[in-house]
């Protein structure tokens, strides 16, 4: 493969577009083209919220994702919303914490993982992306395992260092959940 | 011999396009002694709006921008931003700064934007032909309020000074005119201070001049005087409105 | 060069703006735009520069008109309809022979519109922003790095032939991240500013920045002048980029977001066996005619793509003169094409089974 198409939706509060970041940051450091497109609307807490990002061999032409071929779902709406959309042969990453359906194709990979009750067990509230994202990372091959704790340091600003070890620590749950 | 009268050097040697009897020519005057006096012409820009003034751009003899209608205080703020030291002044006219720039008007003001402001209030819009200004009096026949001013449709004219007295950014708002040599004099003190105000760096400051138009009102130089002094200033009394030198001001 | 970095489209063009030398800002909120000012806000105290939140747009363009008569670079940005409002400001800044910095970061219209990814300021940017005869030059960017790189072009030319300079980006270039390099500091060509009104300190004669000529053709002179510097500009800094454009049979002209849409149908075209290739604009106005006419005669046919109902296509259509096809494929409103729909068109123009 030499793009990797993903869209990560949720609510607003639950790090997507910080996951979206992560991986963007992932694909930099392994010397990818890449793009992160939010989605933007009226601002509101609480709405609905997610994240395009291509990482690929060649220049980018569209970052908006509208075929995925991950799609990370944290809450039901965004389950439903895009669960077609998904590419057969695709993968999905559902939050289990946070949606009670399962996807009914069969042509798709899917992971159900309780990040979010993870996280919470854990005391790394808001790293439940990130637990998912580890999982993306161990599953898809795509990029270079390496990068990620790199991309880490790179998005975490300084002043919140502190928050580095608990997120590759979500990483690693992730990688082996 | 010795020279008892000349022109301001920072007037220039240009006659002016003013109606006999209008009052720009001595304000116009007043602002070019008090930039002599100071000694600021070469840190002097000066803002033209549109209306009868436009022309000042070729009247004073600092660097001059033309703004469009409106924006002379949006045009003088990015001037003063740009060069902090500078003196930087506007002149406008009533439907200039009371009508379509009270926008920049209100808010150069509150931001204590560091500028001098001319406002020459003579209830008219003179340049398009004597239409009806936000200034214009109840009752007050124009061209676009053929049957006097009503109240009831037109509403009541705006009272400047009183509005921008109210703003914390505002350094100094006094009301003069130009009606005797002894206005005439008070208005340049006042003009003076506008510009002093800057240089010491006070924030906003507006000298409004109750201004006559005798073509537009349809009366003659010293007709139009008269009706200046018993229709104007009753409604736009004169006085310091603001001054943060004497806290409160004396109206 | 530096390290890459990844950074929103409307923050890196921002830190351009300060890198070449941009110290007075003067803006007003409006989404996708609001980044730039929320930036500039954090950053242009530090530098020693003026960052104002202003009344209006209105105000916000007539305080860039004050601050670049002074002879500073100065710039504002806003998305459609702030564009509107600024047009009153952008033609006194045109008719006054001063170069400014305008960003449109569009978003769907008309009215209030959308606040979705649009270029249907397409007209607006290159035929009318503002009343009178006068042009803007218009970049159009179609990446984050050119975001940052178009900046300083857009000084240098503006200041070079004393013209407004315009960067069209759209919601989509605004808001996404791409990795981005800034070049290394350099001194940008210092233009002659001999014009600004500054304060002449005595030593000079008076300068004045002005719009108003009474005398009909004292103005009809000086707007000729006017557009012998637009046609030397037409000449000189048409700007384009053709890519698999030799021996295409269909020719797609698309700038900046649609731009990269259609590059990838072009490709995915190309992988099975359709000639396509891809006319970039990246100046819009003065438009790349030069580019289009080198390939009329070679190609069977182009196809504007576009999001809006149909805008560039009309300069297309100039250069072309009816000598080959000209077809149009659009979405609208804040609707981003995808490149599926843009490989739709080519087979349908090829002949071939969708």
């Amino acid at each position: 493969m030499s793009t990797l198409n993903v869209l990560l939706a949720g609510f607003g509060g639950q790090g997507i577009l910080f996951g979206g970041k992560t991986l963007a940051y992932s694909g930099l450091l392994d010397g990818k083209e890449l793009s992160w497109l939010p989605s933007y609307g009226p601002e509101m807490r609480g709405g609905t919220c997610n994240c395009s990002v291509v990482i690929s061999d060649d220049p980018i032409g569209s970052p908006l994702v509208t075929q995925p071929d991950v799609l990370v779902a944290m809450n039901r709406p965004s389950l439903e919303k895009f669960v077609d959309a998904v590419v057969p042969g695709g993968m999905i990453l559902v939050d289990s914490s946070m949606v009670d359906i399962k996807v009914e194709r069969t042509d798709v990979k899917v992971f159900y993982i309780d990040a979010t009750k993870i996280a919470d067990e854990n005391n790394m509230k808001s790293c439940a992306i990130i637990i998912l994202l580890g999982k993306m990372f161990k599953e898809i091959e795509f990029l270079n395992e390496n990068v990620v704790e790199a991309a880490v340091k790179k998005v975490i600003p300084a002043k919140k260092a502190a928050m580095i070890d608990l997120n590759l620590k979500a990483i690693e749950i992730g990688m082996n959940a | 011999m010795a020279v008892v009268f000349e022109k301001p050097k920072a007037l220039s040697d240009v006659p002016f396009h003013y109606c006999p009897g209008c009052t720009h020519g001595i304000v116009h005057r007043l602002v070019a002694e008090v930039i002599d006096e100071l000694g600021i012409e070469g840190q002097t820009v000066g803002v033209a709006s549109v209306g009868c003034s436009v022309f000042s751009y070729n009247y004073f003899n600092c660097d001059m921008v033309q703004a469009a209608h409106g924006r002379a205080p949006a045009v003088a703020t990015g001037l003063k931003r740009a060069l902090p030291e500078n003196v930087i002044f506007t002149y406008q006219g009533d439907g200039d700064l009371a009508a379509i720039g009270m926008a920049e008007t209100v808010h150069a003001a509150t931001r204590g934007e560091n500028i001098t402001v001319i406002f020459i209030n003579n209830a008219i819009y003179g340049m398009t032909g004597g239409q009806m200004a936000p200034t214009s009096l109840p009752g007050q026949v124009t061209q676009t309020s053929p049957y006097g001013r009503d109240v009831k449709t037109a509403g009541y004219p705006v009272r400047v000074c009183e509005l921008l007295s109210t703003l914390t950014g505002t350094a100094l708002a006094q009301r003069v005119t130009v009606d005797t040599v002894a206005h005439v004099k008070e208005a340049k003190k006042a003009i003076k201070k506008g510009f002093e105000n800057q240089i010491n760096k006070k924030g906003y400051s507006i000298i409004e001049v109750v201004s006559t138009c005798p073509t537009n009102w349809g009366l003659s130089p010293q007709e139009a005087i008269t009706w200046l002094r018993d229709n104007m200033l009753p409604y736009y009394p004169l006085g310091v409105y603001k001054d943060i030198d004497a806290e409160g001001g004396d109206k | 060069m530096a390290e890459k970095v990844l950074m929103k489209g409307n923050e890196a063009l921002a830190e351009a703006a300060i890198q070449c030398g941009c110290r007075h800002y003067f803006g007003y909120p409006i989404t996708p735009q609001t980044e730039v000012a929320a930036y500039m806000s954090k950053r242009l105290p530090k530098e020693g520069g003026c960052f104002l939140q202003a009344e209006s747009e209105v105000a916000a363009i007539n305080m860039v008109l004050g601050a670049t008569s002074a002879g500073v670079r100065a710039m504002t940005s806003s998305s459609s309809p702030g564009i509107s409002l600024k047009s009153e400001g952008v033609s006194y800044i045109g008719g006054s022979d001063l170069p400014a910095l305008i960003i449109n970061v569009q978003r769907g219209g008309p009215g209030l519109g959308g606040i979705q990814p649009s270029q249907s300021d397409y007209w607006q940017a290159t035929k009318a922003l503002g009343h009178g005869d006068f042009q803007l030059f218009v970049l159009a960017p179609s990446t984050i790095q050119e975001m940052v790189d178009f900046v300083p072009l857009a000084y240098e030319v503006g200041e070079k032939y004393r013209v407004p300079a315009m960067i069209l980006s759209d919601g989509m270039l605004g808001q996404m991240m791409e990795p981005v390099e800034f070049p290394e500091k350099k001194e940008t060509a210092v233009a002659d500013k001999s014009w600004a009104t500054n304060g002449h300190q005595n030593k000079r004669k008076k300068n004045i920045v002005n719009s108003l000529y009474i005398q009909p053709e004292e103005l009809e002179n000086l707007i000729k002048e006017r557009y012998e510097r637009y046609a030397k500009i037409k000449e000189e800094e048409q700007r384009a980029e053709e890519f698999m454009c030799e021996d295409a049979e269909i020719i797609i002209v698309a700038f900046g977001a649609s731009s990269r849409v259609s590059r990838s149908a072009v490709m995915q075209a190309r992988a099975e066996g359709i000639k396509a290739g891809l006319i970039r604009p990246i100046t819009l106005w003065p438009f790349p005619d030069k580019t289009i006419e080198k390939h009329v005669d070679h190609t069977k046919q182009f196809l504007c793509v576009e999001m809006n109902m149909g805008q560039m296509i009309d300069d297309v259509k100039l250069v072309v003169s009816g000598r080959k096809p000209v077809s149009f494929f659009g979405r609208t409103g804040g609707v981003i094409p995808t490149p599926a729909e843009v490989l739709a068109e080519i087979r349908a123009i090829a002949g071939k089974e969708n």
